[in-house]
């Protein structure tokens, strides 16, 4: 009896010492029942048909202005991958902050890909409007990097900064920075684009699906951009939407590798 | 018996990590005031512990946060002033560098649809960023400040604590500051306990009229209970033409937001002065007054103020009768909400 208190007793006062549970918000992404593999994104960055050079070169708009480029950023969220039987693979926390400055940014992996020929992938240039307005974020959401303005709340989709002769501003700077995820403001667009082969996901494959991004759609259709009279842009509003009216077809898929 | 189970006590103790001058952290737990609407936080993606709250409120009043070391959250938004800032019109960032807003007293932050004057930010995890960034606040940006974090011992102890390992993020620094903020619950004053019926509490003649006044005339712009409908308008103070504040259009570029201030809630208003956007009215007199006479007539001045208020000499009287009743001493002298560093 008193053997029996006395385990009652040291089991009573043991967990009583058991510290809370802390929990983190890192995804809890269910371990997958069928077998898949990864398929990655690669990036490629362009200034019409020459791939992009930062602080360099010289490129031409389509209003014949001379420019530089020194920065160009832009966010891919949302990624699904369509298959052949119709099935949709969506990235769980699809979240990549593209930087042109940064090669390890250009590429990555999509994880837990099912074992299919996929056909298509779609995805936004932004971030969902749901996460502009949910608080405090991690990863490529991560204030740090610059893509979030403070003082209205809410994610740069996409930015650009060059200079140009054209600019009459001090150093002929060009600031772009689309934002606005609400209403009549709304930046976010979604791409939709077929693979010209299938990319199959087999055990032993994993894919690479190579992107092409051409800057130069930013100034051309439907909007001719001037870089003499639209030098800078810094919140949502009317010259956001159309400069993200003219890139939203600024992806095109050069390849994909089996 | 009795040994064995002392013993086991003792090794339970927790190692004292972190040294106890701090102001108490107890009771930590979020309600809902009894007749007050649903908040629209709710530390939903925020699970509010007391090591969560301990740690945010080191970081509110933490002067690392701004470029040189010497401004924290709490030098503006002081707890005697109601966490606004006492006797300053405008404040003033590192090197005396001045502002262009009044600070805004703070409580009851989770019912609030958005923040700052103009309602620019939308959550309250992300309001930080705004005065640490501001170049005449803070000043400073996220990464020197996490890496100031990082670089002291006892922070990456008590992220440890709060998050369960000892990597420090800005996520982590803003969800750990939004527990701490919106704690900031302020519902224990006269008004309330008289709302309450709490242990007989009974308005003097003076507020009571006060109130009914207050209820026919302010009470749709300053809705009870939280005294604030979080509309923006424009009450028609002439603008100032040094600061030339657009206020809400500054956000949403229209012109018919033009001069439109988010409305303050009048909860703690008494210690809270000076008043107003810009800070202008130094007594609750001359805000008052704002609002019955001398409106700037303008394509956006509030229709409800075309004509401004009339109000008697008494009315206006007991009407300051009434908002002392929204002082809560609670509140401003709760110990859980003091400085710890």
């Amino acid at each position: 009896m008193k053997k029996l208190m006395l385990l009652v007793v040291l089991l009573t006062a043991l967990s009583a010492c058991k510290k809370d549970v802390k929990t983190t918000d890192t995804d809890t992404t269910s371990p997958p029942l069928t077998p898949t593999n990864t398929l990655s994104i690669k990036f490629e960055n362009y200034a019409g048909t020459t791939p992009l050079i930062l602080n360099t070169v010289d490129y031409v708009n389509q209003h014949s202005d001379t420019f530089k480029v020194s920065l160009f950023n832009y966010y891919i969220s949302n990624i699904q991958l369509t298959a052949t039987d119709s099935f949709v693979y969506s990235e769980t926390y699809s979240y990549h902050l593209i930087k042109a400055s940064d090669f390890n940014s250009l590429e990555f992996s999509l994880p837990n890909v099912p074992l299919k020929n996929f056909k298509a992938i779609s995805f936004m240039i932004g971030v969902d409007s749901l996460h502009n307005v949910s608080g405090a974020q991690s990863g490529a959401l991560e204030p740090l990097n610059g893509m979030f303005w403070d003082w209205n709340s809410g994610y740069i989709m996409s930015k650009f900064e060059g200079t140009s002769p054209q600019s009459p501003l001090l150093g002929h700077t060009l600031l772009y920075h689309q934002g606005g995820f609400s209403g009549p403001d709304n930046v976010i667009k979604t791409v939709n684009l077929n693979f010209p082969n299938n990319a199959t996901v087999t055990t032993a494959i994993s894919p690479k699906v190579i992107l092409k991004a051409d800057l130069l759609e930013w100034f051309k259709t439907p909007n001719i951009v001037n870089f003499s009279t639209l030098t800078t842009i810094h919140m949502p509003g009317t010259d956001a939407k159309l400069i993200a009216d003219n890139y939203a077809d600024m992806f095109s898929v050069t390849q994909v590798q089996n | 018996m009795f040994i064995l189970l002392l013993v086991l006590n003792i090794s339970c103790k927790r190692d004292p990590v972190v040294k106890d001058p701090e102001p108490p952290v107890y009771g930590i737990e979020f309600t809902v005031p009894a007749n007050w609407p649903q908040p629209i936080y709710t530390f939903q993606n925020n699970p509010l512990t007391e090591d969560g709250f301990r740690l945010g409120r080191k970081l509110f009043y933490e002067t690392r946060l701004s470029k040189d070391n010497t401004i924290s959250c709490g030098s503006c938004h002081q707890q005697f002033a109601g966490f606004a800032h006492s006797a300053h019109t405008l404040s003033h960032g590192i090197n005396g560098l001045l502002g262009t807003r009044n600070a805004p007293a703070l409580s009851n932050l989770n019912w609030h649809p958005a923040f700052m004057w103009d309602g620019g930010v939308n959550h309250i995890e992300v309001q930080a960023l705004v005065p640490i960034n501001n170049p005449v606040e803070m000043n400073e940006n996220i990464t020197n400040v996490i890496a100031k974090l990082n670089a002291d011992a006892n922070y990456r102890i008590l992220f440890k604590n709060a998050f369960g390992d000892t990597v420090i993020t800005s996520q982590r620094m803003f969800k750990a500051m939004a527990q701490f903020m919106g704690m900031l619950t302020s519902s224990n004053s006269k008004y309330d306990k008289v709302m309450r019926n709490e242990n007989g509490e009974e308005f003097s003649a003076s507020e009571e009229s006060g109130l009914t006044t207050f209820r026919q005339k302010c009470a749709v712009c300053h809705k009870e209970p939280l005294f604030s409908d979080f509309y923006y308008r424009n009450i028609g103070m002439a603008v100032s033409p040094v600061l030339n504040d657009s206020g809400r259009a500054h956000i949403t570029g229209a012109g018919n937001d033009r001069f439109r201030f988010k409305v303050p809630s009048l909860r703690n208003v008494v210690v809270s002065w000076p008043y107003m956007h810009d800070g202008r009215c130094p007594s609750l007199d001359q805000a008052i007054d704002v609002h019955t006479s001398g409106n700037v007539v303008s394509p956006t001045l509030d229709p409800l103020l075309i004509n401004g208020i009339p109000l008697t000499t008494q009315e206006k009287q007991n009407i300051i009768s009434f908002l002392q009743t929204l002082t809560d001493h609670d509140f401003l002298s709760d110990p859980r909400l003091k400085n710890p560093n």
